[in-house]
């Protein structure tokens, strides 16, 4: 079985909210509908985002990391958000994974809202129904689209690669391969939610200086300091050159 | 989370014509068992459930608000093997039908002509009728129960203090309601009153000591899936609000919190049993037996807000701070 995912490498996610944009750019531009965007230069901006970076700052400075936090819907594999849907309007696809929204079934009760532990799905003040990341579903699958580009909006913006797309159920994808070789691990895994998306953990940045970085192995001045020193009293060519 | 006026409404309200259909069924089952001396005429049953139905109906009507697009509410019957809002959402009308049956049947005296086994045909929908509003408080309480990371709610004592506080102010009103039209069954109701209201501050105490020893089980740590003991969050991502920042908080002091608790331990259990003993002392008090009712709906309107003002949403966590 299939089920499609990000995977997040926090090593290289610089937090520039590209993805951010370009989600909501296509996401407001589909045939599902805008996003909402209410006073987006005024005071109190506010709208639908499917996606969010957020910041955290970790350890005590001076010994202090920032890691940049890219958080949108997790496309769970036991999603607590579907069963409490009482229209069904929020279900899971069984050949891919994705969980959605039926835009036209949800009653905008926002109950799966409640359920969802990640705070990863928004209703449309102007449509009034409850919307979430699509993993760009209209994107992914469309034949007119180069195939290089069929992935989500997020993945084609993002400037450092940290976005992986991917099936996580094929061991040979490189979605699957970034979670096996670098220990990618799920968010609040105490509730046993098995999202898909993934995160790739911080690794300890060290620099390593090895004893040839800062001094030729080959010196010329060294190999020089090989050479038998001369006597005491051997001629030289002046004062300085004897020892 | 924040409290919705719409959904308080609902849950106080169909907890009060759940109680007051649970209280007349009690009498007619008592009465036919021969423990009580029954009303002197089918109109109670009647005029009672026609006030049980106007909230049950009212309640109903206030659930629409809280939808986005309550015109395609019907579309909520589709989930009943999965979802608790929508068995809610059968069960309420099946339940306002019985009651609306159960009232006329007493309007048009079936009660007078057994059908079988000297049964008649209002104890049969009363007692279809009580299974209904037995089953209406399970699902109204597993709502909110069944969601297992809303800690605060996620214990069998939401559904039974949803249970006793329904109950406790439906028979609350049903002693009002007979101190004006019955008296002769004031007492009996008011007996019951009280004892679903003791219980209700047993099942309710209980829920606040609970709530109040409980540890988060997400933490930053597991939120963003590092392990460092120290995480501060220094950007949520936006500087506006959105729905995550509207939905999930109520935005109330710790001090307003508390006020709400001991206003509503207040209202809802010592001042409605003081009025209770009062309506009840050396005759009977319609006034005041009506203000005990008011006073402990009053309450139970704040007691709800507080409930689901409690309950700590673990998506909080990652919208802590503005910059």
């Amino acid at each position: 079985m299939t089920q499609l995912a990000l995977v997040i490498d926090l090593n290289v996610c610089v937090g520039c909210h590209a993805c951010v944009t370009s989600c909501k750019a296509w996401n407001t531009s589909g045939v599902a509908g805008f996003l909402s965007d209410d006073n987006p230069y005024g005071k109190d901006p506010t709208g639908t985002f499917f996606n969010r970076v957020q910041t955290f700052e970790v350890g005590e400075y001076p010994n202090t990391q920032t890691v940049h936090f890219p958080k949108s819907c997790l496309h769970c594999e036991d999603p607590p958000c579907v069963p409490v849907c009482p229209t069904g309007a929020s279900y899971k696809r069984e050949e891919d994974g994705i969980v959605l929204v039926d835009y036209d079934k949800c009653i905008g009760c926002k109950y799966c809202a409640w359920a969802c532990p990640y705070g990863v799905r928004e209703i449309d003040e102007h449509r009034h129904v409850m919307t979430k990341c699509t993993l760009c579903v209209d994107r992914i699958y469309d034949q007119s689209l180069p195939e290089a580009e069929r992935k989500p909006a997020c993945v084609m913006a993002c400037p450092t690669s940290a976005r992986l797309f991917g099936d996580i159920h094929d061991p040979e994808s490189t979605a699957s391969k970034a979670i096996q070789e670098n220990g990618g691990y799920q968010l609040m895994p105490e509730w046993g939610t098995s999202p898909a998306n993934h995160y790739l953990p911080r690794h300890k940045q060290e620099i390593k200086v090895r004893e040839e970085d800062l001094e030729r192995v080959d010196n010329p001045l060294k190999v020089d300091g090989r050479l038998p020193k001369p006597a005491l009293k051997s001629p030289s060519l002046d004062d300085v050159t004897s020892w | 989370m924040r409290p919705a006026l719409s959904v308080i409404l609902l849950t106080t309200l169909i907890g009060v014509g759940q109680g007051l259909f649970a209280g007349l069924y009690a009498v007619q089952v008592f009465d036919r068992i021969g423990l009580i001396h029954g009303p002197t005429s089918p109109m109670f049953y009647a005029l009672g459930c026609a006030i049980a139905l106007g909230f049950l109906a009212v309640g109903l009507g206030a659930s629409f608000f809280h939808l986005g697009r309550p015109e395609r509410a019907w579309r909520a019957v589709a989930m009943w093997r999965t979802s608790w809002l929508s068995r809610e959402v059968i069960v309420l009308p099946a339940f306002m039908g019985c009651v609306f049956l159960y009232g006329l049947g007493h309007y048009l005296g079936w009660a007078q002509h057994p059908i079988v086994a000297g049964l008649d045909a209002t104890l049969v929908i009363g007692a279809v009728g009580a299974v209904l509003c037995a089953l209406l408080f399970l699902c109204t309480g597993m709502i909110y129960a069944c969601l297992k990371f809303l800690q605060e709610w996620h214990t069998p004592l939401t559904v039974i203090n949803y249970l006793l506080f329904g109950s406790a102010s439906g028979l609350m009103l049903a002693t009002a309601y007979a101190a004006i039209v019955e008296p002769g069954l004031v007492r009996f109701f008011a007996v019951w009153a009280a004892g679903f209201t003791l219980a209700a501050l047993l099942g309710r105490s209980a829920s606040l000591i609970r709530n109040a020893r409980l540890k988060p089980r997400s933490s930053l740590q597991t939120a963003i899936g590092v392990k460092h003991p120290r995480i501060v969050q220094s950007s949520q991502g936006f500087m506006g609000g959105s729905f995550n920042t509207r939905e999930f908080f109520h935005g109330m002091s710790s001090a307003w919190m508390r006020s709400v608790k001991w206003m509503f331990l207040l209202a809802v259990f010592p001042i409605p049993l003081a009025l209770l003993a009062a309506g009840l002392a050396g005759g009977v008090f319609p006034a005041l037996l009506a203000a005990a009712f008011l006073v402990q709906y009053a309450g139970l309107l704040a007691e709800r807000w507080f409930f689901f003002a409690q309950a700590n949403h673990p998506q909080n966590l990652y919208y802590q701070r503005i910059s």
